[in-house]
């Protein structure tokens, strides 16, 4: 496949210049990780550095093939990078190789920029950290992964990426190991994401049945002429895979449990990055999705329920992080409902995707340079008032709480509203229902992350006796800051003149102009109104009232939110329990009832052949002797015969 | 070149290896190891040079052949020869071996005629392995596959655990049941075929004209002494009790690469001899296997031993390996046979950490362990490791010939494919439960320190990791010899692949 001229005449041709070393994109960070983890003690004092460094390098070279490609028109910037023959198995062929376009392009440059800037925050943030070498190899790992995930130019090798990534956000999760929930939240991480792989690896043989290739080219070459039943099954595996990686309903509940993380962990891999491959996955097999109402519409329904599902669980959580994993959740309900609309949502999906992962993990560090100056206290009811003593991050925070609104002319604001916008558009119920959740998830937005930053930020102290808080230093501050910087105008810049929506759009298709069922000035306004009131309603409860350091008891509603809506209780009650019971079960019957049968057999013969043993010398040689003479005999008798 | 006897000399070596180790006088009778690992490492050289005369374009089955009378009037044959599926498979033991022998350096502490005894008899399994993969005579690979068990079975019932006699009894009685029934088996073969001075060699054999009922009769046989050595359910109750019993080296070349035999008999005997039986018997053999994988998983998950819990894993993979052999796809087919490779190393690297956590801690109980992570860094690691192996995770060896095996049968038998996928999460679920509840967790006090893996460990875990590295990312080294063995396969047994459904209507 040297050159392959999609139906949007798109032609993607052999990788030259600067995109023929694209492989350095995973291979650097990945020596980074071989080399801290193989290194050992030795690398203690200067590892980190190294990864660090190992980073931006990749992030310069993405930023060098960045340039290249806006070197040539838009229907020529997609490059194809052939690796090597990786597996050759009976009918089963298939090469690695890497795709370079305006798609993978996106996340390379957010992955290497956002995780560069982690790195250098978590220089600061894990530098009295005996395990640090080790945490940046784990951060290198990932990095690795991830682009490896977004740069394959088939489903097998970004099955590859997609467990890298799982395995370091496992490993990640589980840092601090000597707490056993921490360890528990890193194998709930890894399972339930299984779960999801299941869809994705099933979706991958169906592609092979269906199509006899496993690659992006072969399959989206066929897709036009395959049977509907199939595509659809495929979608909907491919969903699967989809809701484990980015934590949709039903299968979110690893998420809350994963802030177990060191915080930089969280910023970068569960909101930035990693929990977005989903929809980057969809996005990606558009052309699937696109044959396929069915799917989509399934698409669409995942992404509105976990919007307003993760919004809800959102207003009640005290816990800082837990509060902004439950946002980060319903904000890729967003970008999943805008990717299950098809053409018109995909650019405003990954343009989401894009903005969010620069307030979120903005938010994040803010929560992380928060609970550094708050003896890792995660709990907002201790917070409150910090925005006199941590400037930086009240300031920084700020923006991201403003993107994350919708208030323009934020980040947020540009890529949102357009999200809203499109659930709007449509015929019959579909527009109503999705544009009503997309709408309401805005206002429920407003109000929680409201209360998450006047809870934390301002108000009356509510700290406890023995913290001094304080601002963080330069090293977390200046990460923060960029991404501050990102969340103010990163969608201005790119959404102002659709610029974005333009790039991706040889990809992913999309710019024809579609009207939404309400006039979209009205819905502009209708979403202000509504975060306007969110932020008051917020200000009332929070900064007006005062905030009791123990939690009141609340609605049956809070308390649903609390503890996820019941996700765990019913996840234990459906799966966990039974199968314990199921696995004890076996157990008992492997021992009495199996192995019984066959050993109540094995007993007999064993009685009679140990009366034999007895007879000879006792010793189990007496099996060999006794095994060759029956084979002597045996020879004997056939001899006769003949 | 070829006419040199490669195949005779790799058995030859260990065996002349094994009386110099017995022979050892009682003063250098501490000696035996270091003879022994020569040994096996001049057999695995010799290994290696006897691959490099190995052609992928060769257009005959069997290759390195080498063929003597033996007992002409009954037929049998001295008869020796590889194809690309027996090649990898001795590889891969000749590989292990020395790893084995490294890793059970210390096992008889006692020193004397017993040391001497126990590395002998592994260098005689060794020998008995290559030559079991090797035989192309079925009466020949008949006696192999009976005197294998021998050395195993002293290597279980007089160095083992407290229940070797036990174990190794158990062993014993459920392979010698499996083999009697194919011993008639394959004495009824014979009458089947053209008969002779050579009647029992695998290309006499091979396209035989059998009637049905016979045919039938001759496949079960052989598939029941199969199905025993490859631990399927609800024939693998032996498995655990002999792992667990078994010093982790033997442990390794019992599950490791003896079993094979099982699988590998499948393939070579099964397919290539009954191939209308095997047809006939495919779906019960798919269900068995898919029950195998799931048995396997669920109670490797509720196990508390963890060579037991190893040993249950391998019944959930070996399941998968049958699955891709019956399924009888190129592409299942090629995944199962790089399995049998890829499940060796996975399986040798587990047994082999685990038994290096229970001579640390005196003790194979999950929960007499917990946060060992700090106390010994490396080996925590190492383990992690051959448990993602086992997980099948992607980058590592296992994860490409499980995904093969699931691929290739998924084109064939959808439903059996989909339950046997459940299993992912269950090996998620039986890995990272066992390294949660034996590496995280506080840090204990421990009567005694411990130290992390010294040299002679790293040496036996290096290879092992670099082995599940290097096949994860360039599975075609083994596969590019493996193919042209699974073409010919299935080509006796007269099978094409399924076309892709939407191959009709491409434009």
């Amino acid at each position: 496949m040297h050159s392959l001229i999609t139906e949007t005449g798109v032609v993607t041709q052999a990788a030259t210049g600067v995109s023929s070393v694209g492989w350095l994109l995973v291979a650097l960070p990945l020596f980074g990780a071989a080399f801290l983890l193989v290194g050992g003690k030795a690398t203690d004092k200067w590892g980190h550095h190294l990864a660090t460094i190992l980073s931006w390098a990749a992030f310069v070279v993405g930023a060098a093939a960045f340039l290249q490609m806006l070197g040539n028109d838009p229907e020529h910037r997609s490059y194809h990078l052939r690796l090597f023959d990786w597996i050759s198995a009976g009918g089963f062929k298939l090469e690695a190789g890497m795709l370079l376009d305006q798609l993978s392009m996106s996340f390379v440059l957010l992955v290497t920029f956002v995780g560069s800037l982690i790195h250098v925050y978590s220089i600061g943030y894990m530098a009295h950290d005996p395990n640090r070498r080790r945490f940046f190899a784990y951060l290198n790992l990932f990095v690795a992964s991830m682009l490896l995930l977004v740069l394959a130019d088939s489903y097998l090798l970004l099955f590859v990426g997609w467990e890298g990534v799982g395995l370091a956000s496992y490993l990640l999760i589980g840092f601090w190991y000597t707490n056993p929930a921490y360890a528990t939240a890193g194998n709930k991480a890894f399972v339930v994401n299984r779960v999801g792989d299941i869809g994705l690896t099933l979706a991958i043989m169906a592609m092979f049945a269906v199509f006899g290739h496993v690659d992006f080219a072969s399959v989206q070459a066929g897709v036009g002429t395959a049977s509907k039943g199939w595509v659809t099954a495929i979608g909907l595996l491919l969903l699967l895979g989809a809701c484990g990686k980015s934590a949709q309903f039903p299968l979110q509940s690893w998420l809350g449990d994963a802030m177990a993380g060191p915080t930089p962990v969280s910023a970068l891999i569960h909101a930035a990055t990693m929990v977005t491959a989903g929809v980057y996955l969809v996005v990606r097999s558009g052309f699937i999705f696109d044959a396929s109402p069915d799917a989509r519409l399934a698409v669409c329904f995942v992404g509105a329920i976990t919007l307003l599902f993760g919004a809800i669980v959102g207003c009640a959580k005290d816990d800082i992080k837990k509060a902004l994993a439950a946002s980060t959740m319903s904000q890729i309900g967003y970008m999943m409902l805008a990717a299950g609309l098809g053409p018109i949502g995909y650019a405003f999906a990954i343009f989401h995707l894009l903005t969010h992962g620069f307030f979120k993990a903005g938010m994040f560090l803010g929560a992380g340079s928060v609970m550094h100056g708050m003896n890792n206290q995660v709990d907002m009811r201790r917070f409150g008032g910090l925005a006199t003593v941590m400037k930086i991050t009240w300031v920084t925070f700020g923006f991201g709480w403003l993107a994350i609104l919708g208030v323009p002319p934020f980040s947020g604001f540009w890529s949102k509203d357009k999200i809203i916008e499109a659930a709007f558009v449509g015929d019959g119920w579909q527009p109503w229902v999705f544009g009503t959740a997309a709408l309401v998830g805005a206002g429920i937005t407003a109000f929680y992350m409201s209360r998450l930053f006047f809870m934390t930020f301002q108000g009356k102290k509510r700290w406890s006796d023995d913290v001094h808080p304080h601002e963080s230093p330069l090293v977390m501050t200046v990460p923060m800051m960029v991404l501050a910087v990102g969340s103010a105008v990163l969608g201005l810049i790119l959404g102002v003149t659709d610029m974005f929506p333009t790039w991706l759009e040889p990809v992913v298709g999309g710019g024809a102009e579609e009207h939404p069922v309400i006039n979209k000035w009205v819905l502009m306004g209708l979403t202000l109104v509504l975060v306007i009131v969110g932020i008051a309603l917020a200000y009332v409860r929070y900064v007006r009232e005062a905030v009791p350091v123990a939690p009141p008891k609340g609605s049956l509603l809070t308390q649903a939110a609390r503890v996820d809506l019941y996700q765990d209780a019913v996840n234990e009650g459906l799966f966990m329990r039974p199968g314990i019971h199921l696995t004890r079960g076996l157990v008992f019957t492997d021992r009495k009832g199996v192995d019984g049968a066959v050993g109540g057999l094995a007993a007999f013969v064993g009685g009679a052949s140990s009366r034999v043993r007895r007879l000879q010398n006792g010793y189990a040689r007496s099996y060999a002797l006794t095994m060759l003479a029956g084979v002597v005999a045996i020879l004997g008798v056939m001899w006769v015969i003949n | 070149m070829s006419s040199f006897p490669w195949l005779t000399t790799l058995l030859v070596v260990p065996l002349v290896g094994a009386l110099i180790v017995v022979l050892l006088p009682k003063g250098s009778a501490g000696r035996a190891k270091h003879v022994a690992l020569g040994v096996s490492l001049v057999t695995l050289v010799l290994g290696i040079a006897a691959a490099t005369q190995y052609r992928r374009d060769a257009g005959t089955q069997f290759q390195l052949t080498e063929r003597h009378e033996w007992i002409p009037q009954f037929g049998v044959s001295y008869a020796l020869g590889v194809d690309g599926i027996a090649l990898v498979l001795i590889l891969m033991a000749l590989v292990l071996t020395p790893i084995c022998i490294l890793a059970a350096w210390d096992d008889v502490p006692e020193g004397g005629t017993r040391e001497k005894s126990y590395f002998a008899l592994m260098l005689v399994l060794l020998a008995f392995m290559v030559g079991v993969f090797a035989a192309t005579d079925v009466f020949f690979f008949y006696v192999l596959f009976e005197a294998m068990l021998i050395p195993v079975y002293f290597l279980i019932g007089s160095f083992g655990g407290e229940r070797r006699q036990y174990a190794a009894l158990k062993f014993l009685l459920f392979s010698l049941a499996g083999g009697l029934v194919m011993l008639v088996a394959v004495i009824a073969l014979y009458h089947y075929g053209p008969g002779g001075s050579e009647g029992f060699l695998v290309e006499k054999l091979t396209g035989l004209t059998i009637p049905q009922t016979a045919e039938r009769l001759m496949f079960v046989g052989f598939f029941l002494a199969f199905a025993v050595k490859a631990p399927m359910w609800p024939v693998h109750t032996w498995l655990p009790d002999a792992a667990t019993e078994a010093k982790p080296a033997t442990a390794v070349l019992l599950v490791g690469v003896l079993d094979k035999v099982g699988t590998y008999g499948m393939i070579r005997f099964c397919l290539q001899l009954f191939p209308e039986a095997s047809k006939w018997a495919t779906p019960v053999v798919i269900a068995l296997a898919v029950v195998s994988v799931l048995y396997g998983a669920l109670l490797a998950i509720g196990q508390t031993d963890m060579m037991r819990l190893i040993a249950f894993t391998s019944v959930s993979h070996f399941g998968f390996i049958v699955l891709g052999i019956f399924a009888m796809t190129s592409t299942g087919f090629a995944g199962s046979s790089l399995y049998m490779v890829n499940h060796g190393f996975s399986t040798a690297a587990l047994f082999l950490f685990a038994g290096m956590f229970i001579i640390r801690r005196g003790s194979k109980q999950i929960p007499d362990f917990g946060g060992w992570q700090r106390i010994t860094p490396v080996l925590a690691g190492v383990f992690l490791v051959a448990g993602l192996s086992a997980l099948s995770l992607p980058g590592l060896s296992t994860f490409v010939s499980e995904f093969l095996v699931l691929v290739g049968t998924f084109q064939k038998y959808t439903l059996a494919t989909v339950l046997a996928v459940l299993a992912i999460v269950l090996a998620a679920l039986y890995v990272l439960l066992m390294y949660k509840r034996i590496a995280t967790g506080p840090t204990p006090e421990l009567p005694e320190p411990v130290s992390d893996l010294g040299i002679r460990e790293r040496l036996v875990a290096a290879p092992l990791i670099a082995v599940l590295l290097v096949l994860g990312f360039a599975p075609n080294l083994a596969l590019d010899v493996i193919n042209p063995a699974v073409t010919a396969t299935l080509h006796h047994v007269g099978v094409t692949d399924p076309t892709p459904l939407n191959a009709g209507s491409d434009k």
